[in-house]
């Protein structure tokens, strides 16, 4: 046996962290106006040393007002999806289960829809909303997933699936009978998208509201491990249910809402991470829910930066790269975990 | 404790040792199934009432929905009774609260699924669960403990092992191991030998049995088999369609009619040399 301590989660996240830090100085070298890692250095410390008078014009525009704030959200979006990946996967003993699979994200996608077209006036609606829309997407998908009063794994995967597809035709017609805007603009969204600009204020709230609901479901991280096995396995094991059940779903609906609302669904993201930390650290939630946050930051930085790049200066939806990339490395990780 | 050689050993009779206080004491306990609140119930247990002391082996004996499991997740504290009670050193088992309860009754359910692949060492590791807090990390004692159990189940070589890919027997055993670092009073055991070979049926009872008489355990286990009950148990509470018909030392519930009774089957019973019955299952034969 080798004993999880807390040294050794501190240690794969210390790993993880330095991984992301090297991703991210990349990802704001990278992009239509290069800049020399030397140039983003000196800049990037008198930012941090609090001499933001030095730093140049075009530097002040492309990096701290453009790629910086991105990368930022980037990282709360993906470590949010991934983190309520890996908490349904738990919640629902389905190892298929994510946000966007299960249709939640679609369903938070709604939510922010309505509250955009109902109070374009208040930007606090739409997480608020897109929160509601997820929560109450999981619980439809939760009851048409059951059968004779078990959780069955295909009944579930089908539920999300007409759940979302259903969503999805609702928005579009949401979209075209009432919307006068920018069609395009949300369709991007819909794919997921990080390039909108948020208000300075609202990513602060986002990383609140992420750390609260993340580490909701990191109190109850050893609970998890157990419920995997069956609720009244758990049970048997000294598990309050109800309680660990109540906890994660509405802090995963929660995770969810506050990524949805400000960047689209982006899927595959709360799949794929979850399964490789758990390929690379082990399966056991004290050490997969922190791992999972931060592998998610990194894939996201990873695609949306590719995004970006790769058929410059036009931009990809960030969605449509981790789906492209997402998919055939899952049927991968699938396949060779089965041989 | 060496493989199946106590199976024949002669146990020291319980009557000759001072008699153990009752642990676990089901009084006319009952319970009702229904589908929905209002519905009548598809299924009741009707009033129960035994009593099991420590090192002592019950077998809850009976045919298909006779109430067995029922009863088995009624001692648990899983669900509590319509009427009656069932106290565990007097305390309600079904008013604990989980934590409490699972530092004193382990329950081997018949299957245990795997969403992801474990160890069979972090597996038994679970058990010390109900031991520590919400955001906590195994210490020492907790792997001292989960390896003993281990141990104790003649299972140490197979600490390292994936669950999925070790014999039907071994997991039956690692699973035993989960339940004992649990460090409970009471083992419930939901047809523990079902889907094992004779072998390891007759091996898992042994290690039950040197359970409940060298740790002081209270075995309660579900079970259909009528000839390893006898062999085995103390005690035997006999259901029928979700009635209790009869409890007792194997002897004094194996009788002839009310077997052929219950279990709608002609069957013979005998005594053999330790004064434990035997059962002469026949098969049913054609009127000609």
């Amino acid at each position: 046996m080798k004993p999880l301590t807390l040294r050794r989660v501190l240690w794969s996240c210390a790993l993880l962290t330095a991984v992301l830090f090297a991703i991210v100085l990349l990802a704001l070298r990278l992009g239509a106006v290069p800049f020399s890692f030397a140039d983003l250095g000196q800049n990037l410390w008198w930012l941090a040393s609090g001499h933001p008078e030095k730093i140049s014009t075009d530097f002040r525009l492309i990096m701290v007002d453009i790629r910086l704030p991105r990368i930022l959200l980037g990282i709360v979006v993906g470590a949010a999806l991934s983190v309520a990946g890996a908490s349904f996967q738990a919640l629902l003993r389905n190892p298929l289960a994510d946000p966007y699979v299960l249709g939640v994200s679609s369903g938070a996608a709604l939510g922010a829809i309505l509250a955009l077209l109902v109070a374009p006036a208040l930007p606090l609606m739409t997480p608020l909303a897109a929160f509601l829309g997820a929560a109450a997407t999981i619980a439809v998908v939760y009851f048409l997933g059951r059968r004779q009063g078990q959780l069955d794994s295909g009944m579930l995967l089908l539920a999300g699936i007409v759940t979302a597809s259903f969503l999805s035709a609702t928005i579009m017609f949401l979209m075209t009978t009432l919307a006068s805007r920018d069609l395009r603009g949300i369709a991007f969204w819909l794919m997921g998208d990080l390039s909108i600009s948020l208000p300075h204020g609202l990513l602060w709230i986002l990383m609140g509201g992420f750390f609260a609901a993340a580490g909701a479901i990191l109190t109850t991280a050893s609970d998890l491990n157990v419920l995997l096995a069956g609720e009244r396995e758990a049970m048997h094991l000294g598990v309050d249910v109800t309680r660990v059940k109540l906890v994660v779903y509405v802090s995963a609906s929660v995770l969810t809402g506050l990524a949805v609302s400000v960047s689209g669904a982006i899927g595959y993201v709360g799949l794929l991470v979850p399964h490789v930390m758990r390929m690379l650290f082990g399966s056991d939630y004290r050490l997969l829910i922190p791992t999972s946050a931060l592998g998610g930051a990194i894939a996201i930085v990873v695609a949306d930066t590719l995004a970006r790049t790769i058929i410059a200066p036009t931009e990809l939806p960030v969605g449509a790269m981790t789906a492209m990339a997402g998919a055939p490395v899952f049927i991968y990780l699938l396949r060779r975990r089965l041989a | 404790m060496s493989g199946t050689a106590s199976f024949t050993e002669a146990r020291p009779d319980s009557a000759a040792r001072h008699t153990p206080h009752v642990r676990l004491n089901v009084e006319q306990a009952s319970y009702a199934f229904s589908a929905r609140k209002q519905a009548a119930p598809l299924f009741t247990l009707q009033a129960t009432t035994f009593q099991a002391r420590e090192r002592e082996f019950v077998a809850i004996l009976g045919p298909n929905a006779s109430g067995k499991s029922t009863l088995l997740r009624l001692i648990s504290g899983a669900i509590a009774p319509l009427s009656g009670r069932v106290e565990l050193d007097g305390f309600e088992t079904c008013h604990l609260d989980a934590r409490t309860r699972a530092q004193r009754i382990a329950f081997v359910q018949q299957e245990s699924p795997l969403v992801f692949p474990i160890r069979a060492g972090d597996y038994v590791l679970q058990g010390r669960h109900p031991h520590g807090r919400s955001l906590w990390f195994e210490k020492d004692e907790d792997f001292a403990i989960a390896e003993s159990a281990l141990a104790q189940v003649g299972a140490e070589h197979l600490r390292d092992r994936w669950m999925h890919e070790i014999s039907g027997g071994e997991k039956q055993r690692v699973v035993l191991a989960r339940a004992l670092a649990q460090q409970p009073l009471v083992l419930l055991l939901d047809e523990p030998t079902l889907h094992l070979d004779i072998r390891a049926q007759i091996d898992l009872l042994c290690r039950l049995r040197h359970l409940a008489d060298q740790h002081r355990y209270t075995v309660i286990e579900v079970t259909h088999d009528l000839g390893l009950a006898a062999e085995f148990a103390d005690q035997i509470v006999l259901l029928h369609r979700g009635k209790c018909l009869r409890v007792g030392p194997p002897a004094a519930v194996y009788q002839r009619e009310l077997l052929e009774e219950v279990f709608e089957v002609p069957l013979e019973v005998e005594s053999g040399p330790d004064g434990r019955p035997r059962v002469l299952v026949q098969g049913r034969r054609e009127k000609t």
